[in-house]
C-alpha cells in the first residue's frame, strides 16, 4: 500500500458558534498514514478511528475533492489550505509532510466568518457580496457564439483569471485585517473587465464594497499575504483596480433616476 | 444592486484608505522639498540662514503650508488609527502559528509592512518633538535663538542624544516610505505593468534624497564636519551675533 507516515495532529475542537474551542492532541489517531492521502482522506481517517474510540468525529467542510468548488479549507501550520502553493486543501497530500511531523489545524478566523463547529466556518458573508452586485442584472444569454461579441484574447484571459477564484475564503483566513478584497476584488474584476458587465460597473462596485463593509471584513493595508494563500493565485492586481474603480465610482455615480410615464 | 444604501465614501475602508495614501503623498511632497531646502547647510552658515530669512519673509505661504501640512497629518493619522482599530476588531482571534516568512519577500519588506503603525507614530513624536526644538525653541537646555537658524541646527545635532534621535526617526521614516512608496499607488488604483516599475523607482528615489539627506545632516553635524568653523561654546556665538548685530545697525 506504499509507505505511510506518523504525525503528531493537533486539532481545533469547538463544538458550537459561542462554545469555547481548543486544542485537542489526536497524535494517538494519527500513526500509519497513507503519503498518496490528500489532507481531507488523512482527517476522514482519523475521523474514523475516533468514532471507535468513541468520540465525536472532527467537523470540517469538503464537497468536490478535486480543488474546484471552494468548500474545504482549513489552517495548517499557521498557513491556509497549508504548506503548498495554489493548492486547495483537498489537493494538498500527505507526501508534503516529514514523518513525525507536527500540524496544527484550526478553522479560517475572521470576525465576519464566525466558526459553525470544529473546522467549519459561516461564509454566507460571501453570499451576501455576490448578492449586492456579483451578477449581470439583464439575461445576457447562454454561450454566444464565439464571435458574436469581440473581447481582445488579452481581456479575456485576464477575466478569466479574476473569474478562477472559488471563493474558498484563504484570503480572508490569510489577512491580518480579515479583509476580503482579494475575493471581492476577483468577483469585480471578472465582471467589470468584459463588455456584459461594464454597463453596471459603478453599481456593482460601490454595492458590492459597502456590503464587504457592512460584514465587518477590514481593510486592505496591502500586506498581500491573501495572494500568496490563494489556491488560484489570484493578483492583488485586481485590488487595486476595485480601488480605482470605486474611487471613480464614488466620484461620479448617481443612481438611476425613476423614469415618468410618457415622455416630457 | 444595493445602491441606494451605498456607504458614503470617507466611511468606507477603501475610501478612507485613500485618503491617507494622498495626504502620504502631501507630506512626502513636503519632505521632499524640505530637505532639498536643508541641504543647504552644507553652503555655510551664510546661505542657511538666508534661505530661512527668506523663508520667514513669506508669511503667507508658510502659514498656509503649515496648514495643509497640520490638515494632511491629522487625517493620516486619524484615519490610520481608525483603520487598524477595525482591522483588529474584524480579526479577533490569532493562529497558533503566526505568518510564516514567505522566502520571495525580502526581510526589510516584510518588516516595513508589519511596522507601519509603530514607525508612523514614532514619526508623530518626532515631528512634535523637531517642531519644538527648531521652530518654537522650547526644548530646555538646547540652544535656540530666533533667526538663528544654522547655530540652533549646528549646536542641537552637537549634542549625541539630539543627532541619535535625528538618525533614529529618520531611518523609520525611510521604513515607512519603503512600504508606502509601493502601498500608493496600488491603494489609489494607480498601477499598470507598463508604470509599475517606473512609478516605484521614482517614489524610492524621492525616498532616497528625503531619507540621505535628513540621515547626513545629523552625522555631519556630530562629527563636525559640518559647522565645525562654530566655537564650542554657544555663549561665544551670541557675544559675536551681538557686536555684529550693533555693527550691522
Ligand atoms: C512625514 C510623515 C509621513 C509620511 C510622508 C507618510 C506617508 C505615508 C504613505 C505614503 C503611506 C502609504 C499609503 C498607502 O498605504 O497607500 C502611509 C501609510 C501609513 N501611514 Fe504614514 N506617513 C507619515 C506619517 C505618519 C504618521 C505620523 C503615522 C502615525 C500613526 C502614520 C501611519 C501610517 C500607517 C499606519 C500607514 C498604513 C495605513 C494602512 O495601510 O492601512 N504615518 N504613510
Ligand atoms: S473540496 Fe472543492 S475545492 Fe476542496
Amino acid at each position: 500500500m506504499g509507505e505511510t507516515i506518523d504525525l503528531k495532529l493537533h486539532v481545533w475542537r469547538q463544538s458550537g458558534p459561542n462554545a469555547p474551542g481548543r486544542f485537542e492532541d489526536y497524535t494517538h489517531y494519527a500513526k500509519a498514514i497513507p503519503t498518496h492521502a490528500s489532507f481531507l482522506e488523512f482527517l476522514d481517517i482519523v475521523n474514523e478511528r475516533l468514532i471507535l474510540a468513541g468520540i465525536e468525529p472532527i467537523a470540517f467542510d469538503h464537497d468536490c475533492r478535486e480543488g474546484i468548488c471552494g468548500m474545504c479549507g482549513v489552517v495548517i501550520n499557521g498557513r491556509p489550505h497549508g504548506p503548498r502553493k495554489a493548492t486547495t486543501t483537498c489537493q494538498l497530500h500527505m507526501r508534503h509532510f516529514r514523518n513525525g511531523e507536527e500540524i496544527w489545524v484550526e478553522p479560517w478566523r475572521a470576525k465576519a466568518f464566525p466558526i459553525v463547529k470544529d473546522l467549519i466556518v459561516d461564509r454566507s458573508a460571501f453570499d451576501r457580496i455576490i448578492q449586492a452586485g456579483g451578477y449581470i442584472t439583464a439575461r445576457v444569454g447562454s454561450a454566444p457564439d464565439a464571435n458574436a461579441i469581440l473581447i481582445p484574447k488579452q481581456v479575456a484571459e485576464e477575466a478569466m483569471d479574476a473569474a478562477a477564484c472559488i471563493g474558498c475564503g484563504a484570503c480572508v483566513a490569510a489577512c491580518p485585517n480579515g479583509s476580503a478584497s482579494l475575493f471581492v476584488a476577483a468577483k469585480l474584476g471578472h465582471f467589470n473587465s468584459l463588455p456584459q458587465g461594464k454597463p453596471e460597473l459603478d453599481r456593482r462596485v460601490l454595492g458590492m464594497v459597502t456590503q464587504h463593509e457592512k460584514e465587518g471584513f477590514g481593510g486592505c493595508s496591502n500586506h498581500y499575504l491573501c495572494e500568496a494563500a490563494c489556491p488560484k493565485e489570484i493578483s492583488v492586481k485586481w485590488i487595486a483596480k476595485m480601488n480605482r474603480d470605486f474611487i471613480r465610482a464614488s466620484l461620479r455615480y448617481a443612481p438611476p433616476v425613476e423614469r415618468k410615464e410618457g415622455y416630457g | 444592486m444595493a445602491s441606494s444604501q451605498v456607504l458614503s465614501f470617507t466611511r468606507t475602508a477603501i475610501g478612507q484608505k485613500a485618503l491617507v495614501a494622498v495626504t502620504g503623498i502631501i507630506l512626502y511632497g513636503f519632505a521632499f522639498f524640505h530637505a532639498l531646502g536643508n541641504l543647504q547647510v552644507f553652503l555655510g552658515r551664510e546661505a542657511f540662514n538666508q534661505y530661512a530669512e527668506m523663508l520667514q519673509s513669506m508669511p503667507k505661504l508658510v502659514w498656509a503650508t503649515r496648514l495643509v501640512l497640520l490638515v494632511a497629518l491629522i487625517t493620516h493619522v486619524v484615519l490610520v488609527v481608525r483603520l487598524a482599530r477595525r482591522a483588529r476588531e474584524a480579526k479577533p482571534a490569532h493562529y497558533r502559528f503566526e505568518e510564516r516568512m514567505d522566502p520571495s519577500e525580502g526581510i526589510l519588506r516584510r518588516y516595513a509592512r508589519q511596522t507601519m503603525l509603530l514607525s508612523g507614530l514614532i514619526i508623530l513624536a518626532y515631528i512634535v518633538f523637531h517642531l519644538m526644538h527648531l521652530t518654537v525653541g522650547a526644548v530646555p537646555g538646547l540652544f535656540f535663538v530666533r533667526g538663528m537658524a544654522y547655530e540652533n541646527l549646528i549646536y542641537g545635532m552637537r549634542t549625541p542624544w539630539v543627532a541619535g534621535f535625528y538618525l533614529f526617526a529618520n531611518l523609520l521614516l525611510g521604513l515607512h516610505l519603503y512600504h508606502g512608496c509601493r502601498a500608493l499607488f496600488q491603494t489609489l488604483g494607480l498601477r499598470h505593468p507598463q508604470w509599475d516599475r517606473r512609478s516605484f523607482a521614482m517614489a524610492l528615489s524621492i525616498t532616497a534624497v528625503i531619507v540621505g539627506t535628513n540621515v547626513i545632516i545629523p552625522i555631519a553635524g556630530l562629527t563636525r564636519l559640518v559647522g565645525g568653523e562654530l566655537p564650542e561654546d554657544p555663549q561665544e556665538v551670541l557675544r559675536t551675533g551681538e557686536e555684529k548685530h550693533t555693527v550691522s545697525e
